[in-house]
């Protein structure tokens, strides 16, 4: 399997944005590229990607899922010859992985996605040829905190911000074997690299001990009361920490928070006021870019209201 | 056994006036229940043992058995466990009211999560979408 290497070269990567990055995410694409540019890294979008088999596919048949997952992998790494792929959305960077795991350790979705890549007509993934990386490991593959902290031109200081990672960016813990390794590395149970990078960024992190608590998120729309109660905890818990901002790092936690904060006032009078912003828009706002360039003015929550009060736009 | 909606009415109590160390160790025996009518929702016997000093976390476990998804309330057990240590240990630090409010806060979240799952299984797959490969080490 694939490891973390100090001799890659993350500063160009292929660039998996994803469906959702293409919809109710767009601010997360816009926001990536944007830093990507500010930041002197290469993204190479992959040519002709597919769905990575979201959270439906898996109900039709799992292995389908594992082999579309491989396609996109197949490209980035046979057709286009990159060993780094990159995917801001946590399901995406989520499915990859799985992939990755489950063609190294099942041999049925082995033989699975080799038939079906035959068949397709394209080169079977070779586990091990690609390491699938989240944007929150590209910034500090590439940058560092110190890397950040000196590229720092708009400091969000004063702006209090929880960290929400969502449910699939660590679990299950086995499919990221690079977690877990000690200081340096990503934690599983406790995640903090996003923490990292905005505290470089100069905002002030506070205490948020549901960051990866459950959202109901795949639960949106048909259990929607069900998805309002708990994104209205996790809201509540943020106000509790004193936070202004739910930073995210992913399309559906940040649609689901945002949709269920107007659903909790509409439908249940409940007023939480976090405002959600994509760690990318926090992390450009802080890199000078302005909050049009980052996408700021498509979310639902408050956010540009805050960023210009708080003198970040 | 109490009833969940008796367990919910006490998660909810925003009782400020207690000492944070008796929230704590109110909130985590609400807890535990939480976890043992899920057990026994699904036919099992709630166990009696601790894992790591507590027995939510062994509730949790057992609870897993056979579901992996249940795992989606992983961290959060941890994080009330966490919490009620801190609580615990120094129940007079300037910070104890706040570190029970939150406890507060994850418990009410593991309730939440618990009784939706009661009624919709599928709550908590789609981070558990390995759901074949987990069933295997779980």
């Amino acid at each position: 399997m694939t490891t973390v290497s100090p001799q890659k070269d993350y500063r160009e990567v292929a660039y998996y944005p994803g469906c959702a990055l293409e919809g109710t995410g767009h601010a997360y694409d816009r926001s990536t590229r944007a830093v990507a540019e500010a930041l002197g890294l290469r993204l190479v979008d992959v040519r002709n990607w597919n769905c990575c088999g979201a959270m439906e596919v898996k109900n039709v048949d799992p292995k389908l899922q594992t082999y579309l997952s491989s396609r996109v992998m197949s490209i980035a790494s046979e057709e286009m010859g990159h060993d780094v792929v990159m995917a801001p959305c946590n399901g995406c960077y989520h499915n990859l992985k799985k992939a990755e795991h489950d063609i190294a350790n099942d041999a049925g979705s082995a033989e699975v996605v080799a038939e079906l890549s035959r068949k397709a007509g394209h080169a079977t993934y070779q586990v091990g040829k690609l390491e699938t990386i989240h944007a929150l490991d590209w910034i500090k593959r590439t940058l560092g905190d110190e890397g950040v902290r000196s590229r720092v031109k708009r400091p969000l200081t004063g702006l209090k911000v929880a960290n929400y990672y969502g449910c699939m960016y660590t679990r299950p813990r086995h499919i990221f074997p690079e977690k877990d390794k000690g200081p340096g590395s990503e934690s599983t149970a406790r995640p903090h690299f996003m923490d990292d990078i905005l505290a470089a960024a100069g905002a002030e992190i506070v205490d948020y001990p549901l960051k990866t608590a459950c959202c109901g998120g795949a639960h949106t729309l048909s259990d929607s009361d069900l998805s309002t109660k708990l994104v209205v905890n996790l809201l509540r818990a943020a106000e509790a920490c004193g936070a202004d901002v739910i930073a995210t790092e992913c399309p559906t936690c940040h649609s689901g928070l945002e949709m269920h904060q107007v659903r909790a006032e509409t439908r249940f009078g409940i007023t939480t006021r976090p405002a959600m912003l994509y760690f990318t828009q926090l992390l450009g706002l802080a890199l000078g870019i302005g909050p049009k360039a980052l996408g700021i003015h498509e979310n639902v929550s408050s956010a540009l209201e805050l960023v210009r009060e708080r003198g970040l736009a | 056994m109490r009833a969940l909606s008796e367990v919910e009415a006490l998660l909810a109590l925003d009782d400020g006036a207690a000492a944070p160390r008796a929230r704590a160790a109110s909130l985590l025996a609400l807890c535990e229940e939480v976890l043992a009518h899920w057990v026994s929702a699904r036919g099992g016997v709630p166990t009696d043992a601790r894992r790591e000093g507590f027995r939510l976390l062994a509730l949790h476990r057992q609870g897993c058995r056979g579901e992996p998804s249940f795992n989606a309330c992983r961290e959060t057990c941890r994080e009330i466990a966490y919490h009620y240590n801190l609580v615990s240990a120094e129940p007079d630090h300037p910070q104890a009211v706040r570190q029970v409010r939150m406890m507060g806060m994850l418990a009410m979240h593991l309730y939440l999560f618990v009784t939706g799952k009661l009624e919709v299984a599928a709550l908590g797959d789609f981070c558990c979408s390995s759901r074949p490969l987990r069933a295997q080490t779980c």
